[in-house]
C-alpha cells in the first residue's frame, strides 16, 4: 500500500524533471555565440580580425529594388517577389583588382558594374559598358549574375539569370559587353535564380548550368491565373526545369540536360559545381526550395541524381544556398544548405553536409554538432578564412521578409502551407499580406571555426550588425591587403561592403590561376594548399551560396609563422601541378602549364 | 482496508490496471487493439516512402523505444506487471510524426513526457490529458527553440489524403467513435467560413489546415482518443465542437497550433466536469463511484 504513494513522489519529480528539461538544455547548451558590442581594438584582439561596413565610404550608394508582378499578386507580392538581390565578384578589366556586380529587379531599374579604383573607392560603369539597363519592362528582371570566360579570350563573360529573358554578355576585352544571347541560342525565357559556369565534360570549354524556379511558361507580369504557386511545400515538383547548355565552342550553346541525365522540376534556388565524387569531373549540387536536395554525380559528361544515395536528398526542406568548403582541412569539401528556422513555428535547420570517411560518397549532416545550424530565415552563406587562421568560416545573410515588426505573417503562412496542392498552389487562396513581416530583421551570423570542431558566431562582436532582409554574399580581397571582405546583397536594402581588418599575425596566401588547356577562367581547378603539417582544399568556382560568385582568386589563411610545403593545383584538363618554395602574405599568379 | 475508504470516497483505482491498452480507438471492442498501431505505422510508412515525411527513421525510433521503455517501467511501477506496449507504442510513433525538430533529444523527451503525463496527472484515478497531445503541447511552450509541429511538412497529395481519411474513418467507425470526428469537422468546417468572413481572409485559406497531415492525426487518434475523452456519445460530440470553437478563438489569435492548445484545454475540463457530476450523482443516488476500470487504465 505504501508503495503507491512513494512511487507518485517520485514519478511527479520525475515527471518535473523532464518538464525541467528544455530549461537545461537551452542553459547549457545555448549555440556558441558571442554577444558583444563592437569595439575594433578588442575584437582584433580576441578573434582575429573586425568588419566595417564601409559601402558608402567607397562610393556605392546602391539599393535593392524588388520587382513588382502581375497585379493578382498583389497580396502576396512581398512573398513573391522576395528575391532579385544579387552579387558577384569579377575583374572584367584584368587590372588584377576585384570589381563587383549587383542586380537590381524593379522594371526599368538598373544593374551596376562598381569598377575597383584601386584606393578604396568604386565607380559605376555598368551603363557605359551596355549592362546595366538590362531590367527594361517586358525582358523581365534580374535574379543572379555569374561570370565565365565562355570563349577563353582572356575577359570575363556575363551571363545574367532572369525572371525574363536569360542575357548572355561577351566581354570585349573590359572595354565594352555585347549581348549575344540570340546567337548562342538560349531560350527566350525562363524563371531562374540559379546559374553556374564549370566544364562538365572537360573539353575545355565552359559549359552553363540554369536551374529554374517558377515555370518557364510563367510570365510573372502577365498571368493567365493565379496557379503559379508550388503544389507543396515539401515535395513540390512543379517548379521550372533545368538547363545544361553544353558549349560549342562557336559562341553558340547547346541545350542538353536530358540527354545528359538532368531531369527535375523542382524549385531551384541555389546550385554549385565541384568534384565531390573524385572522378574529376565536377558534380552539380542543387538546393531546392520546398524539396530535397539533388546531387548530380557527373559520370564523365553522364549524370544521376543520387541526392538519397548520399544522404543528402531525404528530408525536404527549403534549400536557398550552396557553398562548399574544406571545414576541417582533411582535403575534403562539407556543404552547406541553408534552410529555416524560426522559433515555435518551423526548425528546419540548415545543413552542413560533412562526407563520411570511405570510399563511398555519403554525407551526415553536422550542422548542429558543429553550431551552424539555427541562422532564422537563411539565404546566403560562404566560407571564407575571415581571421587568416587557417581555419574556414562562415558567413550567413538571413532575414525575408521585413516589413510591420509587430505584426507576423507566420501564422497565415503556415495556415496556408500546410494545405493540400488544390489550395496551396493557388496563389488566391492566400491571405494578403498586409504589411506584415515574415522572420524579418534578423541578425546574421558570422560563425567563426575553431579548428576543433565547434563555430562560434561573433557577429555582433565582429561589425556584422545589420538587420537587412540578406540574400546574397560575395567573398573578395577587395583591396588587395591579404584579407577577405564581404560584399552582401540585400532585398530592398542597400548592398553592403565589409572591410576586413585581420590581425597581422596571421599569415595568409592568394592564388590566381589561368587556364590554358583548361578553360580560361580556370573554373574548377582545385588548390590543396600544404602548410604546417595541414591541408587544405580550395576551387575556382563559377558561382556558389545563393544568387552570388565569390572572386577567381583563391584565398588561404596560414596562421602565424607559417611553413608552405606546397600547393597542388588539379586542373580541369587533369594537369596536376605542384609549386613548391611558395611564400606567404603573397598573390600567386599561375598559369596551366 | 480498501472497502471502507471506497464507500468515504471514490476509490483511488490502479494506477495502471488491467487493461493496458489505449489510445484512439483500442478500446473498441469491435477491432483488434492491434489494428490502430498498424494503421498509424501504415501511414508513417506510406507517408515516408512516397514522401520522406520523417526527419528520420532513427529520430521516430527513438520516439517509440523512449515511449516503450518509460511505459514499461512506469508500468511495472505502479501496475507490477509489464504493459501492453500498444499504447506506448501509438504515443511514441504519433511523436516522431507530429514533431519536426532536427535534433535528437526533442524525441526522446517529448515520448517521456507524454507517457509520463499518464501517471503524475491523474484526477480521481484516471488520467487527463492525451499522452501525446500533452507533450508535445508541453514542447512547443518549453523547448520552442528547438521544436515544430508538423504543419507544413508533409506531402499534399490529394490521394494520399483521400486514403488516409477514408481508412481512418472505417477504423474509427468500427470503434464507434466516428461522430467525434465528424462532429469536430464539421464545426471546423463551419467555423472556417466565419473566420474567413472575420478575417476577409479566402475560405480556402482557412479551410486550408484541414486538409494537412496534423490533423488526419488529429482528428483520428487524439480526440477520439477514449481515456480522456467523456463517456456520453452527446458529451463526445460537446467535447468535440467545444474544442473546435475554442480552436476557432486560438486562431482568431493566430495560434499556429490552436487545434493541439484547444484539446491540451477542453479535453482535461471536460473530464474533470463529467467526474464531478458522476461524483455529485453518485453520492446523491447513495451509489458507490466506481470508477470505470477501463476508463482508469493507462
Amino acid at each position: 500500500m505504501k508503495r503507491i504513494p512513494i512511487a507518485r513522489i517520485l514519478v511527479t519529480l520525475f515527471f518535473a524533471a523532464l518538464l525541467a528539461t528544455p530549461w537545461m538544455v537551452r542553459h547549457f547548451s545555448v549555440p556558441a555565440k558571442d554577444a558583444g558590442t563592437p569595439d575594433a581594438q578588442d575584437t582584433l584582439a580576441r578573434y582575429g580580425f573586425s568588419l566595417r561596413e564601409v559601402a558608402q565610404s567607397a562610393g556605392i550608394n546602391f539599393v535593392h529594388q524588388a520587382p513588382t508582378l502581375d497585379s493578382k499578386l498583389d497580396g502576396i507580392m512581398p512573398e513573391v517577389a522576395s528575391m532579385g538581390a544579387s552579387v558577384s565578384i569579377v575583374d572584367y578589366n584584368r587590372d588584377g583588382w576585384p570589381d563587383i556586380y549587383v542586380t537590381n529587379s524593379a522594371a526599368g531599374s538598373k544593374n551596376h558594374l562598381y569598377r575597383n579604383n584601386h584606393d578604396g573607392t568604386f565607380t559605376d560603369v555598368a551603363e557605359q559598358l551596355g549592362i546595366a539597363d538590362v531590367n527594361q519592362p517586358g525582358t523581365g528582371v534580374s535574379m543572379d549574375a555569374v561570370w565565365g570566360d565562355y570563349d577563353n579570350d582572356g575577359y570575363e563573360d556575363l551571363f545574367l539569370i532572369k525572371w525574363g529573358k536569360p542575357e548572355l554578355f561577351h566581354n570585349d576585352q573590359g572595354r565594352h559587353f555585347t549581348p549575344v544571347s540570340d546567337q548562342a541560342g538560349l531560350p527566350r525565357w525562363i524563371n531562374a535564380d540559379t546559374a553556374v559556369w564549370f566544364d562538365y565534360d572537360h573539353d575545355g570549354k565552359l559549359d552553363l548550368f540554369v536551374a529554374g524556379y517558377y515555370p518557364e511558361d510563367v510570365d510573372l507580369w502577365h498571368l493567365r491565373n493565379t496557379r503559379m504557386m508550388p503544389d507543396s511545400f515539401e515535395y513540390a515538383q512543379n517548379g521550372g526545369r533545368k538547363y545544361l547548355f553544353h558549349n560549342l565552342g562557336n559562341g553558340h550553346f547547346e541545350e542538353v540536360s536530358a540527354k545528359v541525365g538532368i531531369n527535375s522540376r523542382r524549385w531551384a534556388l541555389a546550385s554549385a559545381a565541384a568534384d565531390l565524387s573524385s572522378t574529376g569531373y565536377p558534380d552539380l549540387f542543387v538546393a531546392n526550395d520546398y524539396g530535397v536536395s539533388e546531387l548530380y554525380i557527373n559520370d564523365h559528361g553522364h549524370f544521376h541524381e543520387a541526392g538519397k544515395e548520399a544522404g543528402v536528398g531525404f528530408a525536404p526542406k527549403s534549400g536557398m544556398n550552396v557553398s562548399f568548403g574544406d571545414i576541417f582541412n582533411q582535403g575534403k569539401f562539407s556543404i552547406y544548405v541553408s534552410n529555416i528556422s524560426e522559433e515555435g513555428v518551423l526548425i528546419q535547420g540548415n545543413n552542413l553536409w560533412v562526407p563520411q570517411q570511405g570510399p563511398a560518397l555519403k554525407y551526415d549532416n553536422m550542422a548542429r554538432d558543429l553550431g551552424v545550424e539555427l541562422g532564422g530565415w537563411s539565404f546566403g552563406a560562404q566560407f571564407g578564412d575571415f581571421n587568416n587562421d587557417g581555419n574556414l568560416d562562415l558567413y550567413l545573410a538571413n532575414g525575408y521578409i521585413s516589413l510591420d515588426r509587430e505584426r507576423s505573417y507566420w501564422y497565415d503562412f503556415a495556415k496556408v502551407a500546410g494545405g493540400n496542392s488544390a489550395i496551396i498552389g493557388d496563389a488566391a487562396n492566400w491571405p494578403a499580406f498586409n504589411g506584415r513581416s515574415l522572420s524579418g530583421y534578423q541578425q546574421k551570423r558570422m560563425w567563426l571555426n575553431d579548428g576543433e570542431g565547434k563555430f562560434v558566431d561573433v557577429a555582433q562582436a565582429v561589425g556584422a550588425t545589420d538587420i537587412y532582409d540578406g540574400r546574397s554574399v560575395a567573398l573578395a580581397d577587395l583591396w588587395n591587403t591579404g584579407a577577405l571582405d564581404i560584399v552582401v546583397a540585400n532585398q530592398r536594402g542597400p548592398l553592403l561592403i565589409y572591410r576586413n581588418t585581420v590581425s597581422t599575425d596571421n599569415d595568409w596566401i592568394e592564388f590566381s590561376l589561368d587556364g590554358t588547356k583548361s578553360n580560361r577562367s580556370a573554373i574548377g581547378a582545385e588548390i590543396t594548399l600544404y602548410w604546417d603539417g595541414k591541408e587544405q582544399l580550395q576551387q575556382v568556382s563559377g558561382g556558389n551560396g545563393f544568387a552570388s560568385q565569390n572572386d577567381r582568386r583563391l584565398h588561404f589563411g596560414l596562421g602565424k609563422n607559417a611553413k608552405i610545403d606546397k600547393a597542388v593545383i588539379r586542373w580541369p584538363s587533369g594537369t596536376v601541378q605542384t609549386l613548391d618554395n611558395l611564400s606567404p602574405n603573397r598573390l600567386y599568379t599561375v598559369k596551366e602549364p | 482496508m480498501s472497502q471502507p475508504a471506497a464507500q468515504s470516497n471514490p476509490p483511488l483505482p490502479q494506477i495502471v490496471p488491467k487493461a493496458p491498452l489505449t489510445r484512439g480507438t483500442l478500446l473498441a471492442s469491435s477491432i483488434s487493439p492491434f489494428l490502430p498501431p498498424i494503421f498509424i505505422t501504415l501511414i508513417l510508412l506510406v507517408g515516408n516512402l512516397s514522401f520522406g515525411i520523417l526527419e528520420s527513421y532513427s529520430k521516430t525510433l527513438l520516439a517509440i523505444s523512449t515511449a516503450i521503455a518509460v511505459e514499461m517501467v512506469l508500468g511495472r511501477i505502479f501496475l507490477h506487471k509489464w504493459p501492453h506496449p500498444a499504447s506506448s507504442y501509438i504515443t511514441g510513433i504519433s511523436v516522431g510524426i507530429l514533431l519536426r525538430s532536427p535534433a535528437f533529444w526533442p524525441y526522446a523527451l517529448c515520448s517521456a513526457l507524454s507517457i509520463t503525463s499518464k501517471y503524475a496527472l491523474r484526477a480521481r484515478g484516471r488520467h487527463i490529458w492525451n499522452p501525446s497531445n500533452f507533450g508535445i503541447c508541453a514542447m512547443l511552450i518549453l523547448a520552442s527553440q528547438a521544436v515544430a509541429s508538423l504543419s507544413i511538412q508533409w506531402g499534399n497529395n490529394f490521394a494520399s489524403l483521400v486514403a488516409i481519411w477514408v481508412l481512418g474513418s472505417v477504423i474509427v467507425s468500427r470503434a464507434k467513435r466516428l461522430h467525434i470526428t465528424l462532429t469536430y469537422v464539421a464545426c471546423f468546417i463551419a467555423l472556417s467560413f466565419l473566420r474567413a468572413h472575420i478575417a476577409g481572409d479566402p475560405w480556402q485559406a482557412e479551410i486550408s489546415p484541414i486538409t494537412g497531415p496534423m490533423y488526419q492525426l488529429f482528428v483520428f487518434f487524439m480526440i477520439t482518443d477514449p481515456k480522456t475523452t467523456v463517456r456520453s456519445r452527446m458529451g463526445q460530440c460537446l467535447v468535440a465542437a467545444a474544442i473546435a470553437v475554442l480552436e476557432f478563438f486560438f486562431r482568431l489569435d493566430n495560434s499556429i497550433y490552436a487545434p493541439l492548445y484547444a484539446l491540451f484545454w477542453v479535453g482535461p475540463t471536460a473530464l474533470l466536469i463529467e467526474m464531478t457530476i458522476n461524483a455529485r450523482r453518485a453520492r446523491t443516488d447513495g451509489i458507490p463511484a466506481i470508477p470505470d476500470k477501463k476508463a482508469a487504465s493507462a
